[in-house]
């Protein structure tokens, strides 16, 4: 019977929870002992703790605060939940969810499984592996604001590529960002073209820890390509997936950079409106900081739970 | 023992090297406001308002918008009026603090007023006014502001000042005023056979006019509207404005376009997008898109305030010669507008007294200054645009005739602008809310054919009156 091993981090603070063997401990009580041992790594963790307490923790716990504050003639009072009301009776809050969902639903569709199929496709190559690697990604290399602004040309009705291109093919023009139906798939469409380079680097290094044996003996029971995704690839990367679905999902629902430059914000007849651009107006264009932490803080909620869910994932992945 | 200590030596020295970085990062990263209440260096001055400021006191004030580097011909005179104004004011320090691009951009604006961390001086557009007094960031000015201290006060638009009081109290001085007209392509309407002298006055001559523009084809647009970033609900504003029609009523609690002039507005632009096909295949434009297509002679007309040509010019490289200005169709009334610059909150009476001197000297007094036409002309800077123009009785009648005689473009070209002068009316309550659910009218009406004019009214008009019920 011998003694179940520490785990490396168990060992470690063990370690340090023992005084050291070739002396009497410094005075003082454990904290101030594990304070001087630490004293380095403390030091140069105290300017990263800074500046997430000042530039990220804060703001936090003021957004908090002034979700049910208001400010007027300078005088700050607290409102209860009169910000939620204004937000909830706001024309376009509802508008601004249904279309933030719609966007990441569109987001999940193109922007989930176009970088597992590109992923797929370049890990069956048997050559130009790398350059394609490198091709899938440059766009995440380029700044989200050219990439976008390269779109808005490429959309463009008047002198735009794509018309020219659908021109060219017998295809009827279409008013990409200006028909209030297809303004949103053309904003998710730039979207995935922007980062999905990212994703699909993710899914390869994923794939390529697939046992080949695996697809080995599908092949041998007669499987077809088809067939050895469905069986093989989706339950080997299951995991990978769920998390990358996560991650997609908390990203797409703060979509604000794409919409902003593509459409204005607003987009034709407000199609385009999402959440965050809802509370960047009501904090920069009118003046109400309240009801945008008030905003803000639904979002919070919500996002919250789907990172409950991510950080069960991990947990599950990591044991 | 010596690795020892040389070990604890290099420690600390890594803590305070990393410590030291950390605070000098984070000291950066702070905005610096100048001081409240104190500021005077010397003496302690009077804090008599209508006592003027003690030559003895020694004061600084920061002020915004001073013109970067870019703009070395503003920058140059900037300079120069300081030296002058030390001439008489030897005891102020003007401290200039510049901003590449736009100086005032609303959502950078509104962060800093929140940040309390205007100068003392700041540059603020009229109907920022109330937010600014929401964020208790401006000071009552009015015990401060006689003929003492701005001579030409009494030769001030009273509707200009009006902008700048709340509850008969002032709280700014103008620097410039605007009103909407329709800026005109001059090349366009000659190649399309029409007058660039007459530009058209009503909105079936801007019909009119449009087709014959977007004739020309080659992607030419006749007439141009916004309907993004909020810019939509400003120009449908001004359209309602300028067939006598309102966009909020007397009350300011309800929502008033929906109605047969609004219903006007929106027929005519629909029928000019869709029928016609005189406005170009490319909607959802915003403030900046407009001017980029009438400085590329791609736009022959659209809603604009004088100073954009100024920003053409400089800015896109066009020709003043290219452009002309009308009265804004309709004519029965327009949106007006403006800047000025307000003082901050809390600093000392010296300072006030110090900040109000410098505005009187740089935008307040004919001659000097912004209204020195005669160096502008020297400096190759434009002089001969109708506006800013906030002046009454002597005072205009003296800077008309400084503006034309040193008129450096073509002055005629805004003569129909200038010899008829429509009323100018003030933006809405909430006007940045009330534009933002216009824009979807604006946008609707661009960009479906088949959009359903009476509904987009309506829905527009229900969430109008939301956004009023919330006051």
């Amino acid at each position: 019977m011998s003694a179940p091993s520490l785990t490396p981090s168990k060992a470690a603070r063990s370690r340090h929870d023992r005084p050291p063997v070739d002396g009497p401990p410094p005075p003082g009580g454990s904290f101030t002992r594990s304070l001087k041992r630490n004293l380095t790594a403390h030091g140069f963790l105290i300017g990263a703790v800074l500046c997430f307490a000042i530039f990220s923790w804060y703001p936090m716990v003021r957004e908090f605060f002034l979700a049910f504050q208001k400010t007027d003639q300078g005088e700050v009072s607290w409102v209860g939940l009169d910000n939620l009301e204004t937000v909830f009776n706001d024309p376009a809050f509802w508008q601004a969810w249904r279309n933030t969902l719609l966007f990441t639903v569109l987001a999940l569709v193109f922007g989930f499984a176009v970088p597992f199929v590109v992923a797929l496709v370049i890990n069956e190559l048997r050559h130009g592996k790398g350059y394609l690697r490198l091709l899938v990604y440059l766009p995440v290399m380029l700044p989200p604001v050219a990439a976008v602004l390269l779109f808005k040309y490429l959309y463009d009705p008047g002198y735009g590529l794509l018309n020219e291109v659908f021109g060219a093919v017998g295809l009827p023009e279409q008013q990409w960002l200006q028909d209030p139906d297809l303004s949103m798939l053309s904003v998710v469409i730039a979207s995935t073209w922007m980062n999905m380079g990212g994703a699909a680097l993710i899914y390869l290094a994923a794939l390529q820890g697939i046992p080949g044996e695996l697809y080995e003996a599908a092949e041998l029971d007669g499987a077809g390509l088809l067939r050895k995704v469905w069986h093989v690839t989706i339950p080997q990367t299951r995991l990978i997936l769920s998390l990358m679905l996560l991650m997609q999902v908390i990203a797409t629902m703060q979509v604000f950079v794409e919409p902003f430059l593509l459409t204005g914000g607003a987009g034709p007849e407000g199609s385009t409106t999402t959440v965050v651009y809802l509370i960047y107006q009501y904090a920069f264009n009118f003046n109400n900081y309240g009801a945008a932490a008030a905003l803000g803080l639904l979002l919070l909620v919500l996002l919250a739970g789907f990172s409950a869910a991510y950080v069960k994932l991990s947990r599950a992945e990591d044991e | 023992m010596r690795s020892a200590r040389f070990r604890r030596t290099r420690r600390a020295g890594a803590i305070t090297l990393v410590s030291a970085l950390t605070l000098t990062a984070l000291a950066a990263c702070g905005t610096s406001s100048s001081d409240d209440g104190g500021g005077s260096e010397g003496g302690s001055g009077s804090s008599d308002p209508a006592a003027p400021l003690d030559p003895k006191t020694k004061v600084t004030i920061t002020i915004d918008c001073m013109p970067p580097a870019a703009k070395a011909a503003e920058l140059k005179e900037w300079k120069e009026d300081v030296k002058e104004f030390n001439k008489t004011y030897p005891n102020v320090t003007i401290e200039g603090r510049s901003t590449p691009g736009q100086c005032l951009e609303p959502p950078r604006f509104t962060a800093m007023l929140k940040a309390k961390s205007q100068p003392d001086v700041f540059y603020t557009y009229f109907t920022d006014l109330p937010q600014v007094l929401d964020n208790d960031g401006a000071e009552d000015i009015t015990a401060y502001v006689n003929d003492r201290t701005v001579p030409a006060l009494k030769d001030i638009d009273p509707n200009v000042l009006g902008s700048l009081k709340h509850e008969n109290r002032l709280y700014g001085l103008p620097t410039s005023n605007y009103t909407m007209g329709l800026l005109i392509n001059r090349k366009l309407f000659e190649e399309a056979g029409l007058d660039p002298d007459a530009p058209p006055r009503t909105w079936e001559e801007v019909r009119t006019a449009a087709k014959k523009i977007a004739g020309l084809g080659d992607g030419i647009a006749g007439f141009g509207e916004y309907s993004a970033g909020n810019t939509g609900g400003w120009h449908f504003t001004a359209q309602m404005y300028s067939l006598g029609g309102q966009v909020v009523d007397a009350s300011g609690k309800k929502a008033a376009f929906n109605d047969e002039l609004g219903k006007q507005v929106a027929e005519n632009l629909h029928a000019m997008r869709w029928e016609d096909q005189s406005m170009g295949k490319t909607q959802l434009l915003k403030w900046g898109d407009l001017q980029k297509q009438i400085a590329t002679d791609k736009l022959g007309m659209f809603l604009a305030a004088p100073d954009d040509i100024t920003y053409m010019v400089q800015q896109l490289g066009a020709d003043y010669e290219n452009f002309g200005m009308g009265p804004i169709p309709g004519e029965k009334n327009t949106l007006a507008g403006g800047n000025n610059y307000v003082i901050k909150k809390g600093i000392s009476a010296d300072k006030i007294k110090a900040g109000i001197a410098w505005l009187n000297f740089q935008n307040l007094t004919v001659g000097k200054g912004q209204f020195d036409w005669a160096r502008k002309k020297t400096d190759k800077l434009p002089v001969g645009l109708p506006q800013p123009n906030f002046w009454l009785n002597e005072s205009k009648k003296k800077d008309d005739a400084a503006r034309i005689e040193h008129a450096t473009m073509p002055v005629e070209n805004f003569k129909t602008f200038m010899d008829n002068p429509v009323p100018g009316m003030a933006e809405p309550p909430k006007a940045q809310e009330v534009y933002k659910v216009l824009d979807n009218v604006m946008s609707g009406i661009l960009t479906n054919e088949d959009a359903d004019i009476d509904k987009l009214l309506s829905t527009a008009e229900q969430q109008v009156d939301q956004v009023l019920a919330t006051q």
